[in-house]
């Protein structure tokens, strides 16, 4: 590709198109800032493809700015692509505005509020079909409760063990370098119960039961609503709401005291062995410090809380499944707020809790 | 005349099932090839296998006459950039807008300064009718708007060979014909080859050059429409007579 400027004519030559524009560009501008041409010749460009012609183009809009532009010479074939490339007369619309900063956190507000008075109603809806389950199966499948009580229950056993265990080895160990400071070794049984019953176990029962089933049911019932399940459910005069939704609220409201007393177990068994080894306490003294330092009251809040907890994962979960909108890349969004969002929920009933039962 | 491309003794598998047996076939510049025949029969497998997106078990595939079964990627680059596609759900990247969407082949392989890319994505917009959502995200469009899309995606560079998945699947009659109309004029005014896969019989009589017909992963007759309709293959005659309405 070569150019040079007569008699205020541009002389392109040779081919124009995305792979030679680029240098072609910075050629003729160089060009330009010495003398402005008033027609461009064409006669001797032999390939053009869109590139050279957003290029033709740009050239046109600038120059005509500065007086009357013209082309000769264009081969009829040339001049072919030039009509059908040409960008000239096209209309473009307007980028969409931009929203400044106040403009933002006031939107969020309201799309906050509008989310929460959202989450009540389904919270309402989920709450009427789950009363109304109770005394009739109705519009659930067979056998759906189990299966959900499995899912959720049964199946997250393993790692809530796991990491119940671990938490309460470290918090023990923790504890009890202070303690041992103290000479106030047999009150690291005291701490234990305290600790996982009021407080970690179901705290940390319910952060797995968030990630792991706040997040399936989000994305299912997301899943269900791109692919238009959900409406099917609706066509066949089935509530969404108390097929999918309420067999994963009554197996949830079943599971997660079992899953928290589980995790208390669990987390009291590493919490210890620390005590036993670190701390020479006997297993009948441990076990009866323990025993001994709960109330009746404390268990009751501790499940009750956790009921509190599971029920909120599940709505959050199914609030954020149906709220996608358009294709698959709204599962993975839903998934991940529900997740946020019920973590969040869990924490902010937990300082209720901890306010209402010192 | 060369061929662009030249397929011999592709055979393709998916565990046990022959999806391809034995496909010796030459597509020529300048035509518009339509690959046709029953759901089922390999159509789009074909098209997996000339675009590498498959591995054959065995057979040549050559674009210009390379052997693209041999290629690394960075050769393999090079001849991707003279290929288009337009895949069946049109594959735009949801997370972006559509300008952004055609805007990314013309950034990544060229170096067209700013104001020239921003032509080049209106003029494409423009061809498939859709200069007005420019800034919109995928979510936002219909399906027959997606597939326009995506199609000025995949002329975005000009490519040399036009590759269209179902184009007109999907679509309402009108603006599948609007999409042949389209392809039509791509061919015309950028000598493109163009390969479509498609089982919609007004398409193949408006835009088919040549046509490939599949019938269960095995090449029945590859040829002109008018041969096609001429050499008395009952599966190709039940074909066109079960279309016609």
């Amino acid at each position: 590709m070569s150019c040079k400027i007569v008699n205020n004519i541009l002389y392109l030559e040779g081919s124009l198109n995305a792979e030679t524009v680029p240098e072609t560009f910075i050629e003729v501008n160089s060009l330009l800032k010495q003398k402005s041409p008033n027609t461009i010749d064409l006669s001797n460009v032999n390939v053009l493809d869109s590139a050279g012609v957003a290029f033709l183009d740009e050239l046109n809009t600038r120059l005509s700015a500065e007086g009357i532009l013209l082309f000769q010479g264009a081969t009829p074939e040339i001049q072919e692509v030039i009509d059908s490339f040409s960008s000239l007369k096209i209309k473009v619309p307007a980028p969409e505005r931009k929203m400044g900063f106040f403009e933002k956190i006031g939107d969020s507000l309201v799309l906050a509020g509008q989310n929460f008075y959202n989450v009540m109603l389904l919270a309402s809806e989920v709450f009427y079909w789950a009363i109304i389950g109770i005394f009739s199966r109705k519009g659930q499948r067979k056998g759906s409760f189990t299966i959900q009580c499995s899912l959720l229950g049964s199946q997250a056993l393993p790692i809530l063990s796991l990491l119940s265990f671990i938490v309460g080895f470290i918090l023990s160990l923790q504890a009890s370098v202070q303690l041992a400071n103290f000479g106030a070794n047999v009150f690291i049984a005291d701490l234990m119960a305290f600790a996982m019953v009021r407080e970690i176990a179901p705290l940390i029962t319910a952060i797995i039961v968030a990630g792991r089933s706040g997040s399936a049911i989000a994305s299912e019932i997301a899943t269900m609503q791109v692919t238009e399940e959900i409406d099917a459910l609706k066509t066949m005069a089935l509530s969404p709401v108390r097929y999918v939704v309420v067999p994963k609220f009554h197996a949830i409201t079943v599971v997660m005291p079992i899953l928290v007393m589980f995790s208390i177990l669990v987390s009291e068994i590493g919490g210890g062995l620390i005590a036993i080894d670190y701390l020479d306490l006997s297993v009948y003294t441990f076990v009866q410090r323990s025993i001994n330092v709960l109330t009746l009251k404390d268990l009751v809040t501790s499940f009750g809380k956790s009921v509190i907890f599971a029920w909120t994962i599940v709505i959050i979960g199914a609030y954020c499944g149906f709220q996608v909108k358009g294709g698959a890349e709204g599962v993975g969004k839903a998934t991940t707020s529900s997740v946020v969002a019920s973590i969040f929920a869990v924490i902010i009933w937990d300082a209720i809790f901890s306010l209402l039962y010192l | 005349m060369e061929p662009v491309i030249s397929i011999r003794n592709l055979i393709a598998k998916y565990g046990d099932l022959t999806v391809l047996d034995d496909i010796s076939v030459d597509i020529f510049p300048g035509e518009i090839t339509v690959i046709l025949g029953s759901s089922g029969c390999g159509k789009t497998t074909l098209l997996k296998n000339i675009l590498r997106l498959v591995e054959p078990v065995s057979g040549s595939v050559k674009f210009w006459g390379e052997e693209i079964l041999d290629l690394d990627d960075v050769q393999m680059e090079k001849i991707l950039r003279k290929l288009g596609v337009l895949f069946q759900s049109g594959a735009l990247l949801n997370s972006i807008s559509v300008y952004e969407n055609i805007s990314i082949p013309l950034e990544l392989h060229t170096k067209l300064p700013r104001s020239l890319i921003d032509r080049i994505i209106q003029v494409k917009l423009n061809l498939v009718n859709l200069s007005e959502v420019l800034y919109k995200f995928p979510s936002e469009l219909s399906g027959g708007m997606k597939k326009r899309a995506a199609l000025a995606r995949a002329i975005a560079l000009d490519p040399q060979i036009l590759f269209c998945d179902e184009p007109s699947a999907g679509l309402d009659p009108l603006t599948a014909a609007s999409l042949d109309e389209l392809i039509l004029s791509l061919k015309k005014q950028l000598k493109m080859t163009i390969v479509v896969v498609t089982h919609e019989l007004a398409s193949i009589h408006r835009i088919a050059d040549k046509i490939i017909f599949l019938e269960e992963g095995k090449m029945l007759f590859n040829g002109t429409l008018e041969e096609a309709k001429k050499a008395g293959i009952p599966q190709i005659d039940t074909f066109f007579e079960v279309g016609r309405f």
